[in-house]
């Protein structure tokens, strides 16, 4: 990057199924105004804004508009993302491009989603092609499905190992606070859940959550003046694949698709040859317990077909040797306009040692989130605790 | 939480309805057509990557060649991945139970997401071969197939 960028303050509000008692704005100047006082600035230290969130899911165009009081974007520069899954992250993304080109020292970021207020269902078919897949479509659940049909096939994983991953990432939710499934369950609970779509059940599948997540990012010279505990964003990467290269829910394509194209620029960047070693901490963005595995695999942090086996012997706990989603991720809460920002302030917290109840156990100097996008894009994000890391 | 609520949350309920008109272009107009009048499945050919894609495009999103041609692919060919939906909600095609599979089509080099009928729910699998099944009353779209089903 031609100038250093780094992440300063953050926030998020508490994630739920119900925020009945704010409107949009009131829910989002949550997330702001604790991101506000993590980095102990003022909205008028602020150069600019940048909003995030899941185009039409509350049924509202242009919310960076209406939401001016919430965000503080009274008078200031800015940009509207919606990027699908992916958004969250490439808000951050667009928000460490502007510092990093110079344009601007100091980038409030913002991802929010209620999705409570609007026709999700009926919105997200309306992510399906009109001509070719839109009299055919439902809703996400059967992306991940036929996912999951294809690992199963094609690695001889069993229901058992989603279920593994559906109790993993519930049991890290009921460590921080902020999650929104913070359910106490057991591989048993997950397995007799109701089937949604084979082999997807009820507790494979992440929940329809409120909430916002804000971050504030700086350059070098702000950071290191004003922050503590800066975590820098080393490199970033996005992918996109074809919507009708439908190859990504086949597992064992030979095609390069969107995560593993993008995992390989991204080590080629920071110079990674075993990032199961490299990083510390993982944040990847699992919208149903199949993903998860198939992450483990595209990421490199096992071969091809093994990714069932590090959740099997708990290598991926939140204190197994490569911690993936401690938070308890998407699986536990997905305001989807958040969800892949979440990611990233969810693995900066480790970094700083802040994330309290769900701190992985060990020296966290290097961490790498991911999001998805309408199932086939990514947005890759890799931090770390100094710049020499 | 420390949300404190000293007040009644007041609700308001709307409806929007928005009506769209789409244009199939000019590979996706011939598809429909061949699909609707001779019950042929048709895909584009990609000269330089020697694929041929469904649905059919103008433009290879791999070389970004300009395409042209179009090959028939199938009838028949072969589930690569499927899920059989159990739920039922308000935005889905059909009621449940149904099998929703993605098909390679013989001759294609990509896979066609479609509904698989007329078999036993636990004899659906990875590999089975299948055939679609036209609709009568064809009005060009998708739905022209309206089903496969295994050979």
């Amino acid at each position: 990057m031609k100038r250093n960028v780094a992440i300063i303050g953050g926030g998020q509000t508490y994630h739920a199924a119900r925020r009945h008692d704010v409107d949009q704005a009131e829910m989002v100047n949550e997330a702001v105004r604790r991101a506000l006082d993590d980095a102990g600035m003022t909205i008028d230290e602020i150069d600019t804004i940048f909003l995030g969130n899941m185009e039409f899911f509350e049924g509202v165009h242009m919310t960076d508009c209406w939401l001016v009081h919430g965000t503080g974007a009274y008078g200031k520069p800015g940009l509207k993302i919606t990027t699908g899954g992916t958004v969250g992250a490439t808000t951050v993304c667009v928000g460490a491009h502007h510092i990093a080109s110079g344009l601007f020292d100091k980038a409030l970021c913002i991802g929010f989603e209620k999705q409570e207020e609007g026709d999700t269902g009926a919105i997200l078919s309306g992510v399906a092609h009109p001509l070719w897949g839109r009299s055919l479509a439902g809703a996400a659940v059967g992306y991940f499905a036929t996912m999951g049909s294809s690992y199963m096939a094609t690695w001889g994983a069993t229901e058992e190992h989603s279920a593994m991953v559906a109790v993993k990432a519930r049991q890290n939710a009921r460590k921080n606070p902020y999650a929104h499934l913070k359910l106490d369950i057991t591989i048993e609970d997950a397995l007799n859940s109701r089937m949604l779509s084979y082999p997807i059940r009820m507790l494979d599948m992440c929940p329809a959550s409120n909430g916002a997540c804000a971050m504030v990012l700086a350059d070098e010279k702000t950071a290191k003046k004003r922050c503590k505990k800066p975590v820098w964003i080393r490199a970033m990467d996005t992918a996109h694949n074809e919507q009708f290269e439908l190859d990504w829910r086949f597992v064992d394509t030979k095609r390069p698709i969107f995560s593993k194209v993008c995992a390989a620029r991204m080590y080629k960047k920071l110079g990674v040859k075993k990032p199961a070693e490299y990083f510390d901490v993982f944040e990847v963005y699992e919208p149903a317990t199949w993903a998860e595995l198939i992450w483990y695999e595209d990421l490199g942090l096992c071969g091809p077909g093994e990714g069932f086996r590090l959740v099997e012997k708990g290598m991926t706990n939140i204190d197994g040797p490569i911690p993936v989603n401690p938070s308890g991720g998407v699986l536990s809460t997905n305001c989807i306009g958040a969800s892949a920002m979440l990611r990233v302030w969810e693995a900066a917290l480790q970094i700083r040692g802040d994330a309290g109840g769900h701190q992985a156990p060990k020296d966290v100097r290097r961490a790498l989130t991911t999001g998805y996008g309408g199932t086939n894009w990514t947005v890759m994000t890799a931090l770390s605790k100094t710049l020499d890391d | 939480m420390e949300e404190i609520k000293h007040y009644e949350p007041f609700e308001v309920d709307q409806h929007l309805t928005a009506n769209s008109r789409y244009y199939a272009g000019r590979m996706g107009s011939r598809f429909y057509v061949a699909l609707r009048d001779q019950q042929k499945i048709l895909g584009a050919k990609c000269p330089k990557c020697n694929k041929v894609l469904w649905p059919p495009r103008s433009t290879c999103h791999v070389c970004f060649s300009e395409l042209t041609e179009t090959v028939e692919i199938g009838p028949l060919g072969t589930v690569e991945t499927f899920t059989v939906v159990t739920y039922n909600e308000p935005v889905q095609p059909r009621k449940a139970p149904f099998v929703y599979a993605v098909i390679r089509l013989d001759g294609a080099d990509t896979g066609m997401a479609h509904f698989l009928d007329e078999v036993d729910l636990d004899e659906v699998h990875i590999g089975m071969r299948v055939r679609p099944v036209f609709a009568r009353d064809r009005k060009a779209n998708i739905l022209d197939i309206q089903y496969f089903k295994p050979l």
